[in-house]
């Protein structure tokens, strides 16, 4: 049992370490991992990737707290979770605290100017990725002939675009009522 | 090292910073960039913690070191907000929700998968993720958007991110260059003229 926790730590401490970028840039080291150590069948690992796209929170930290689970229990998913974590706080405290003090530099100030329109490039790009995996490749909606994007699911989305950005509507209740209208439009 | 008082420095008690991103875990799906929304929410218009414009910077940061992108932003903030023990607090606030959710499921995957009602209510989640991200992608560009090389860098990054392989970090990396080559370096040669 100390073994299987030991291995718990090593694994997702090396994941949380050597994968820049989240999400979907993990998968393949986890899938590694996970095949060295199997905590998990590689077909629950396929399964898990839809799962943790579904549930609430990040992808890399939902297939950690699963394959922790699955293997020692709830001490298991809280190990699992923390190592993936634990680099992060170790590079990112010093670091952030670098950037906070010597932010006002001109070079800093000038390095950063450039890196935040490049990231809302990278926005724009990930929304238009999102919308492209919501429209096309939704698992209920994608079989459907006709007309590729369903025309419920634009109206949502223009729905909640409009309320967020125009009536300043909260987000979580966006989506709460997404679900449900999702539920009812979706069962015709 | 600790950070240097700014001039309007927003404090947050351990609590606050734990149910905050409790809320952004417990609503994000997809990860990433879905998170956007709600940090803004939360972090920007409720609390205050940061603005519209710095967030890209945190971005950038939590996009460009290892590890999960939402607990490296929350870990970022949570440490500016509270020290080391404010990093550690919304980091757990920002995955606690995984825990629980996954635990509560994981002996019922096989049923959930299958169920046509799930599949229903999360098409209509997915789209709204959509409505969502999009609204902050228009946001974030109004926000950051100030003159021409600032155009030039973000269409840059948005052409190869959509249409190339090209890693997000390089293309940070190329919009760090750029930024220091026309805002540093391009400054001081016009001041030397």
């Amino acid at each position: 049992m100390l073994m299987a926790f030991w291995h718990l730590f090593a694994g997702f401490f090396k994941i949380g370490m050597f994968t820049v970028g989240g999400g979907y840039a993990m998968l393949p080291l986890m899938q590694q991992e996970i095949a060295k150590y199997g905590w998990i069948t590689p077909a629950e690992f396929i399964d898990m990737i839809a799962i943790a796209e579904m549930t609430p929170g990040a992808i890399a930290v939902n297939t950690a707290t699963f394959a922790g689970f699955r293997t020692a229990g709830v001490l298991g998913a809280i190990l699992a979770t923390a190592s993936l974590a634990l680099p992060s706080l170790l590079i990112i405290v010093p670091l952030s605290n670098f950037w906070e003090v010597h932010r006002d530099h001109p070079i800093l100030k000038a390095i950063f100017s450039g890196v935040k329109p490049a990231v809302a490039g990278l926005i724009g790009a990930a929304a238009i990725y999102i919308a492209e995996t919501a429209f096309l490749y939704d698992p209920l909606l994608a079989k459907k002939d006709g007309f590729p994007v369903d025309l419920r699911s634009l109206l949502i989305a223009g729905a909640v675009f409009v309320a967020v950005r125009r009536l300043k509507f909260d987000p979580i209740k966006a989506i709460i009522i997404s679900a449900v209208v999702g539920l009812v439009v979706f069962g015709f | 090292m600790q950070p240097k008082k700014r001039k309007k420095q927003a404090t947050a008690t351990l609590r606050e910073l734990f149910v905050a991103w409790f809320k952004i875990g417990l609503f994000t799906f997809g990860g990433g960039y879905a998170m956007l929304p709600l940090i803004e929410r939360e972090v920007i218009d409720k609390k205050g913690w940061t603005d519209k414009e710095e967030i890209l910077s945190i971005y950038a940061l939590a996009q460009s070191v290892p590890g999960v992108i939402a607990v490296n932003t929350s870990i970022i903030l949570g440490n500016r907000l509270a020290g080391v023990r404010g990093a550690v607090v919304a980091a757990a606030g920002v995955m606690a929700p995984s825990l629980l959710v996954i635990m509560a499921i994981a002996s019922y995957f096989d049923y959930i998968m299958k169920s046509v009602y799930v599949l229903q209510a999360f098409s209509g989640i997915r789209a709204a993720v959509v409505g969502l991200v999009a609204a902050a992608a228009v946001r974030i560009a109004l926000a950051s958007l100030k003159d021409k090389p600032a155009y030039a860098i973000a269409l840059t990054a948005f052409v190869l991110s959509a249409f190339t392989e090209i890693h997000a970090i390089v293309i940070i990396l190329g919009g760090a260059l750029a930024g220091f080559l026309v805002y540093y370096f391009g400054a001081k040669g016009r001041a030397e003229d």
